[in-house]
């Protein structure tokens, strides 16, 4: 049986702390001027009003992890030899992820179906997923450049999430989405949300009803496909592009990495870091041929991805979740959903055309 | 302004039959700021806006189009990069055709949209005036004090006039002025001790993602797919998160553009993370400047101090040491 509570505005913030005694409390905090997801401590300046600046990806997916650390030593008695000593270094720490948008939840699923993929498990991402409850915010004022709605979301949906905060006035109503968002919350001192969760479905219902329209984005797989040999159209989507990582680095579903080894004299890491696909050294071969040399190929790729490669092997889920940071946050304003239209459109002329 | 605009699409039509292309700005999919617009046929050019939204600097598109005629439109900021790419030789002065403009400031993205709130309704109409900004939203005018908004570079324009073009538009102006300018962090780094920096670039660098938009931005950043920070052989800089390493990639890039560097403030300017990174590069400038008396893109037929080698600098009395 799943409980709906509430919490009121000015206790919030004690709740809050009061977790972060036995574990990692996330939650978007203002930080130089901009509000990102951080562990909250007494200090912290709690940023609830809207999108903040870079998704909560870091949460499961940080910037850089250690995966394991080695150590070389001389052999004993043989010196020629050199012994090599690994340690494994799995996270083990238990948070509370607070204050995540919807979006930010739904791009959590896209990363589950490629790193908890039944045979293929990443065990990292996987022990951090499960030592980390999703608590999501509903959003009450969608940005200018929001989407959701358009890509199969929306801004009160609760894919990806444990546990919802829906705001209503003087506080929150907590919806449990999952069964360990339940036992998660059943344990803690909260009142039960009683008449409140009436007042909660409206609010998202109006929130959801107020976010302008536009076709959706699904389905594109075939024409964005279609496309892959048109030089013309990427290379003119993609001219004003700076090829710079800011698209994907924000991005609540770019899930690419890179692996390398960062040794310090006889101590070494091996460490997983954020990759993107708009970088040059993404697919630079060890020979020195890329075959996405330039950046027309790598906008192909990006877009590619999210709206064809992806949903074609992940039952036709797309891989963008409509936050609209790379739109905001691009340095020349790429949009991304102008891109896709203008695909789609594209391939329907070309199609069109071949008809004749 | 409608007049300028008007005018600079005549012009643009005029050339365009002899270029390939032709590059300004048109509106863009953020209210706040407009995105560059790379124009090929004439009915492209009825897109053209030209306010203080035009925040992109387009002089750093040029050397990847080298060989191809070109026309470019500019504020004064950007016409001072333009003089720097045609010193170090990286663009053709004959292949640009220049389109100058008198800028009025431009206005900072981020510091308006938490000023304004909630854009859903979209802006018709941004402007400066005096010391104030403008803004037009669903035909309400709402007014802030400029200095709340205007981009940080813009409190230090040395000169709001393209002063490098083919063809000037509009009439000729002084950089926007508040009556009250915020101390720069270089001010404010000045006035910390060397343990206080660190700890400053340190808090600031931790949240740096790596993302090198800053570079990739950078009209001057030549090496782009072939930056040090990303090179394993040799291992400058390592992929590990500490702020260190992150810092260093910023030493990198400010050595790079010592003495180049023109603070146009497109680095700063498309960093995600809003860190103050072009301070780096105006430290640099400072000494730069009172070392060789220069001050990077203001002469194409001066040679940057770092490009030339004179046995004994006029300021470096190194025999004196
Ligand atoms: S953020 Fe913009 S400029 Fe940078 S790679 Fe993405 S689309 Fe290109
Ligand atoms: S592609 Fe852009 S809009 Fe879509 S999820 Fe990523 S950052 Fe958000
Ligand atoms: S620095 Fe000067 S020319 Fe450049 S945008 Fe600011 S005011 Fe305009
Ligand atoms: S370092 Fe920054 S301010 Fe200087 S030229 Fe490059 S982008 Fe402009
Ligand atoms: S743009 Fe900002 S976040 Fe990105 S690498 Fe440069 S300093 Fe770091």
């Amino acid at each position: 049986m799943l409980t709906a509570r509430y919490i009121a505005d000015d206790k919030l913030m004690p709740w809050l702390l009061s977790l972060a005694e036995t574990r990692q409390v996330l939650a978007p905090v203002r930080q130089g001027g901009q509000t990102l997801f951080a562990p909250l401590d007494a200090d912290s300046q709690l940023d609830l009003e809207g999108l903040a600046d870079a998704s909560a990806k870091a949460a499961l997916l940080p910037r850089c992890e250690t995966l394991l650390e080695f150590h070389y030593s001389k052999g004993e008695g043989v010196p020629s030899r050199t012994e090599l000593e690994v340690r494994e270094t799995l996270p083990d720490r238990d948070a509370f992820l607070f204050g995540a948008r919807p979006c930010d939840a739904k791009g959590f699923t896209v990363f589950d179906r490629v790193y908890d993929g039944g045979s293929r498990r990443d065990i990292y991402y996987c022990t951090r997923r499960d030592k980390t409850i999703v608590a999501a915010l509903a959003c009450t004022d969608p940005a200018d450049t929001c989407f959701c709605n358009r890509v199969g979301g929306g801004p009160g949906d609760t894919d990806g999430s444990d546990i919802l905060f829906t705001p209503v006035e003087g506080g929150y109503v907590i919806e449990p989405v999952t069964e360990r968002g339940e036992a998660f919350l059943a344990e803690q001192p909260l009142v039960e949300a009683e008449g409140r969760l009436e007042e909660a479905r409206q609010v998202r219902k109006d929130v959801a009803e107020s976010m302008p329209g536009g076709d959706p984005l699904g389905g594109a797989q075939g024409e964005v496909l279609r496309l892959f040999d048109d030089q013309e159209f990427w290379g003119g989507v993609a001219a004003k592009c700076l090829s710079c990582g800011a698209c994907s680095y924000l991005c609540p579903t770019c899930y690419c990495f890179n692996m390398t080894d960062e040794i310090n004299g006889d101590d070494g890491v091996r460490v997983r870091t954020w990759d993107n696909c708009m970088s040059f050294q993404f697919t630079l071969e060890g020979s020195g041929h890329n075959p996405r040399n330039g950046k027309a190929q790598r906008m192909r790729n990006r877009i590619g991805h999210k709206f064809s490669y992806y949903p074609e092997l992940h039952d036709g889920n797309l891989a963008c979740v409509g936050c609209g940071r790379c739109i905001v946050h691009c340095p020349v304003s790429m949009d991304v959903r102008a891109i896709v239209a203008q695909a789609r459109d594209r391939a329907l002329a070309k199609q069109e055309h071949a008809n004749d | 302004m409608a007049s300028s605009i008007d005018d600079l699409k005549t012009e643009i039509k005029k050339a365009l039959p002899g270029l390939d292309m032709v590059i300004a700005w048109a509106a863009g999919p953020d209210p706040l700021s407009h995105t560059p617009l790379f124009i090929t046929e004439e009915a492209d050019v009825e897109r053209i806006e030209w306010d203080p939204r035009c925040s992109q600097n387009l002089a750093g598109y040029l050397p990847g189009l080298r060989g191809k005629k070109v026309g470019i439109v500019v504020k004064g900021c950007d016409a001072r990069s333009l003089v720097e790419l045609l010193q170090e030789k990286l663009i053709d002065r004959e292949d640009v055709t220049i389109f100058g403009l008198h800028c009025t400031g431009a206005v900072d993205a981020r510091a308006a949209r938490k000023a304004l709130g909630s854009l859903r309704g979209g802006l018709e109409s941004v402007s400066v005036n005096g010391g104030t900004a403008s803004f037009s939203m669903s035909g309400e005018p709402r007014t802030l004090p400029l200095a709340e908004v205007l981009q940080k570079k813009c409190f230090t324009c040395t000169g709001a006039d393209a002063e490098v073009c083919d063809h000037f538009i509009g009439e000729h102006g002084e950089p926007p002025r508040v009556t009250e300018t915020p101390a720069t962090t270089l001010e404010e780094l000045e006035a910390m001790s060397m343990e206080e920096r660190l700890h400053f670039w340190e808090d600031q660098m931790s949240r740096c993602i790596r993302c090198y938009a800053c570079r990739s931005a950078c009209p001057l950043c030549v090496c782009q797919d072939h930056c040090a920070a990303q090179s394993r052989e040799p291992h400058w800089v390592d992929q590990t998160d500490h702020p260190r390493e992150k810092l260093m990639f910023q030493a990198i890039h400010a050595l790079h553009t010592a003495g180049r560097c023109t603070e146009c403030g497109e680095c700063e300017r498309a960093c995600p993370m809003g860190l103050p990174i072009m301070t780096l590069k105006q430290a640099l400038n400072r000494s730069i400047q009172d070392l060789f008396d220069y001050r990077a893109g203001t002469d194409p037929d001066q040679a940057p101090p770092l490009f030339e080698f004179r046995e004994e600098e006029k300021n470096i009395k190194e025999r004196e040491w």
